[in-house]
């Protein structure tokens, strides 16, 4: 991917969906958080589409910026009486050390193997072959998230239905 | 200098990158957060970077079938998005009994 257009875009993209996650770790108010989340799934989708997987950009935008963060909302407004904070727990510097080690040794990995590098160009039209794809060699996968889709959603209501 | 040349152009390497940098802010809100909502925030992150990381392959490496790493991205978004259905009804129905979704406290579990 040599085109400056698109070498900027992505790594604005990427200080904007980085910075935005950072910022669920700093911001003190549970609210403000997830107003970042969003932020940093519009900053992955924004991401998605420069590396041309526009029809993924599209389901993550509607999945998880309008879905699940809606439902994040919804959850935090459910516990009134709970703590709003967003403070840390005694895991603090555990998680920062393992955290430290995922970077460094996934950015080992990446760097030292020699990946075989298509050199093709991007993608002109996504949508059709994920279709197929989706209906001939992995028809059986797609069924059954359909089928985990509503055992998920019987167990959401069977949850909170009080009784 | 020679950082500002690595970066003026996007390769398989710097997209790697910023997934493990995702996934690790992602692993460190999981760990560290006491709200059970900001816990799930962490592993939604996290799935977002990994995410990436399959877009990237099939968007750099030899294959000959590459859009089917975006097939396994549409099945991971099926999958988390019935895990955060669960997770926040079950945060829900928690804070009903206990007043409090502070993961330190849910601890009736423990033996």
């Amino acid at each position: 991917m040599d085109d400056l257009g698109v070498v900027i875009a992505f790594w604005a993209l990427a200080a904007m969906t980085i910075g935005a996650a950072a910022m669920l770790i700093l911001v003190r108010n549970l609210m403000h958080a997830i107003l970042f989340l969003i932020l940093s799934f519009v900053g992955v989708a924004g991401l998605y589409i420069t590396l041309s997987a526009d029809f993924v950009a599209v389901a993550q935008v509607l999945i998880y910026a309008g879905a699940i963060s809606v439902l994040m909302i919804f959850a935090v407004m459910l516990t009134p009486l709970s703590e709003r904070d967003n403070s840390g727990n005694f895991l603090q510097l555990p998680a920062l050390v393992l955290s430290g080690l995922v970077i460094a040794g996934v950015t080992f990995v990446a760097l030292e193997t020699e990946w075989r590098e298509a050199g093709r160009g991007s993608f002109d039209t996504t949508a059709a072959e994920i279709g197929e794809a989706l209906l001939s060699p992995f028809v059986l996968p797609f069924e059954i998230a359909s089928v985990l889709l509503v055992a998920a959603m019987i167990g959401a209501i069977v949850i909170v239905r009080d009784d | 200098m020679s950082i500002v040349l690595l970066a003026a152009r996007v390769d398989l390497e710097h997209v790697l990158i910023v997934g493990a940098v995702l996934f690790a802010i992602g692993l460190y809100v999981a760990l560290s957060k006491r709200n059970a909502v900001a816990v799930l925030m962490g592993i939604e992150l996290m799935l977002n970077a990994v995410n990436l990381t399959f877009i990237a392959f099939a968007r750099f490496v030899e294959s000959p079938r590459p859009l089917d790493g975006h097939v396994f991205v549409i099945f991971v978004i099926t999958v988390a998005a019935a895990e955060a259905a669960v997770a926040l009804a079950l945060a829900v129905a928690v804070y009903r009994h206990r007043e409090t979704i502070d993961v330190g406290k849910i601890s009736l579990l423990r033996w």
